[in-house]
């Protein structure tokens, strides 16, 4: 018999049977695609055409297009890239650590969340290879023999770490997200009525059958997968973070950069965690799936993580005057006050007083405040990638080659490929595959449906659909 | 996995507990179960049908093993012996430089040799079967009980009415 404790609201409301669940998430599955659906599509398509055209050419024409110059040798691209990255982490904090901790109400938001981590860190990774200028030698990267006697790749080096964390992150998430798809798939496919449909989820779905001896296995490598997710994200923007940390430029040079980077990146991705799920919930009629409850829950994870990004901010700020090197102390003080003050005070702004609303609970469970939020948490983030970034550079050890950076037509060009390219995956994901885990879902809904006790009583509403009508009484195959 | 053939009871249930429950009651009056398929997982189910507890976590751990072992032995070879080098005033052989890449390739051999050992060991792949055997609501909302009628002494009607009495609202026969 199951006990629900009554002081917490359900994860799922609505009253659902498992057949709801069913029934809620593969309609848009099976329907044919709305109007929105299309509208959406076209303008990412539009939006990813327009950017192809740009990195086209940037690859066309080399790095000269960009707005990078002697001193300034990193912009952009990085920002871009450790923005994307970071905002891939929030997708494996859900699946996984969330996941170890037992938390239930992620199963609402898990597969999608996870969705984006793989598009996001496909979008990061197109920023690596823009950013080598010659993508076709990117395999340079790798330990291959090679005609130069072999010379191998340098170990030592951060940014060939980063190289195995990028591609084993990429991978795992993949591997990941996929296990947990396959229950889901096969659910599809048992009620696919069109021959292709039927093909393609049947084939994807491996032959899933669902026995008591399969899901034993399945929780278990579920379970290792979380725990080999859980130090692997915070392997990656530690490794990212040295990136900046291990070289002897002042701004980037200081241990901070881990801790800060991991929590910064938690913080940006639960903030467009929000933003898709936001959008997803209305269009797809998810609110009994994805309640004020999660949504309020993950307000409470962007106000700790942005906490401790406020704090890394301060603290290093603190160190650069307390520890007396000069280099490092102007490095600082230039941000706050130097020519891209501006940059530095955005960046204050939206990631330090922003996420501090939400200790109200009426700001933290309005949807629109949330939605606005998020969009301001993920401004900042990006200024604070940049920040880093671009204003450690631009003041070099001898004033004659000071520049600054202004970015050129590519270099935003490049930028909006990443977001055609992001929301074209997301959307044909959102159209072509159950944006909610419903196999996780089925299972934490005896433990917090709202219609609990007209379960335990036995009279469940059982809703059974036309094809699944028992045409297999006595039938011989 | 195997081509089904024989004769076969299929009990269909409305909920997870009643099964759960059921199977004990069942394995107790004699009759052996083959399998209990649902479009979730059931904790303690397994154990109740007397499966061995999996053993995916020591091929893990040898996954594991082995890519710790193929990314320290890359390493240490190429900087250290194949073209040493000294960078930064380090070592050609500096092991704490090696510890992230270590530590990646492991997890990745772990992730991919326990993934791949899950299909294989589950007769999961492309191609495989396109439908659950014995009834296609067992990935919706029903749980249902397969007894392979070959392999149990009971008769019939005996297995018929026990899973009738453990809770099943459908009985049905599957002839393969």
């Amino acid at each position: 018999m199951h006990v629900t404790s009554p002081v917490r609201e359900p994860l799922i409301q609505g009253g659902k049977t498992y057949a709801d669940v069913t029934e809620d998430i593969c309609r848009h599955v099976e329907a044919a695609p709305t109007k929105e659906w299309k509208i959406a599509f076209g303008i990412s398509l539009v939006v990813l055409a327009y950017g192809s055209v740009c990195l086209a050419w940037t690859w066309w024409e080399g790095l000269g297009v960009w707005g990078l110059n002697k001193t300034v040798g990193w912009a952009w691209d990085i920002t871009n890239f450790v923005w994307w990255v970071g905002i891939g982490h929030a997708g494996t904090l859900i699946s996984a650590i969330l996941l170890l901790f037992r938390q239930k109400w992620r199963t609402s938001i898990n597969r999608a969340a996870e969705a984006m981590t793989i598009f996001a860190v496909i979008c990061a990774a197109s920023f690596i290879l823009m950013h080598m200028g010659r993508p076709w030698m990117a395999y340079w990267a790798l330990p291959l023999p090679n005609a130069f006697g072999s010379l191998w790749v340098n170990f030592n080096s951060p940014l060939v770490w980063d190289v195995f964390a990028i591609s084993t992150y990429f991978s795992v998430s993949l591997v990941f997200w996929y296990i947990g798809l396959i229950p889901d798939l096969a659910t599809i496919r048992d009620r696919a009525t069109s021959k292709i449909s039927r093909l393609m989820y049947g084939t994807f779905a491996m032959g899933w059958d669902g026995s008591a001896k399969t899901w034993a296995r399945y929780e278990y490598i579920s379970l290792i997968l979380a725990g080999l997710s859980t130090p692997l994200v915070l392997s990656v923007h530690t490794i990212v973070s040295m990136d900046f940390a291990t070289s002897v430029i002042p701004g980037w040079h200081t241990t901070i950069f881990p801790p800060y980077f991991v929590a910064g990146a938690i913080f940006s991705g639960f903030a467009m965690v929000q933003n898709l799920m936001l959008i997803t919930r209305v269009v797809y009629k998810l609110e009994d799936y994805i309640t004020l409850e999660h949504i309020e829950t993950m307000n409470k994870v962007i106000t700790l993580t942005g906490s401790v990004v406020g704090v890394a901010y301060i603290t290093e700020f603190f160190i650069a005057w307390y520890g007396g090197v000069e280099y490092e102390y102007y490095a600082f003080f230039n941000r706050m006050t130097g020519p891209y003050w501006w940059a530095y005070w955005a960046m204050m702004t939206c990631n330090v007083i922003s996420p501090q609303l939400f200790w109200s609970r009426k700001l933290r469970r309005s949807i629109t405040f949330t939605f606005f939020i998020s969009v301001v948490v993920n401004i900042g983030m990006w200024f604070e990638r940049f920040v880093i970034i671009v204003t450690s550079l631009h003041r070099d050890y001898i004033p004659s080659s000071w520049a600054m950076f202004s970015p050129t037509r590519y270099d935003i060009g490049d930028y909006i490929f990443s977001f055609g390219l992001f929301f074209t995956l997301f959307l044909l994901f959102s159209k072509y595959l159950p944006v909610v885990n419903m196999a996780e879902v089925k299972a934490v809904i005896r433990s917090t449906s709202a219609q609990l006790p007209a379960k335990i009583a036995g009279v469940a509403k059982v809703r059974q659909r036309g094809a699944a009508e028992p045409a297999y009484n006595k039938d011989q195959e | 996995m195997a081509e089904l053939s024989g004769k076969y009871l299929v009990g269909v249930y409305d909920d997870d507990d009643t099964v759960l429950h059921a199977v004990p009651k069942l394995r107790k009056a004699g009759v052996k179960i083959k399998e209990v398929y649902s479009p979730f997982p059931i904790h303690g189910l397994d154990e109740a049908l007397g499966h061995p507890r999996t053993r995916i976590g020591i091929a893990a751990f040898m996954f594991g093993v082995t890519g710790c072992c193929v990314a320290l032995t890359l390493m240490i070879w190429t900087m250290g012996i194949d073209w040493p080098m000294i960078i930064g005033g380090k070592d050609p052989i500096s092991i704490p430089n090696y510890i992230p890449i270590t530590f990646e390739l492991t997890v990745l051999f772990t992730a991919f040799g326990m993934v791949i050992t899950f299909f294989i060991s589950n007769g999961l792949g492309p191609g495989t079967h396109f439908h659950p055997r014995f009834d296609v609501r067992s990935t919706d909302n029903k749980f249902v009980m397969a007894i392979d009628l070959g392999r149990n002494s009971m008769s019939e009607e005996e297995i018929s009415r026990a899973l009738r009495d453990s809770g099943a609202e459908e009985v049905n026969i599957k002839q393969f």
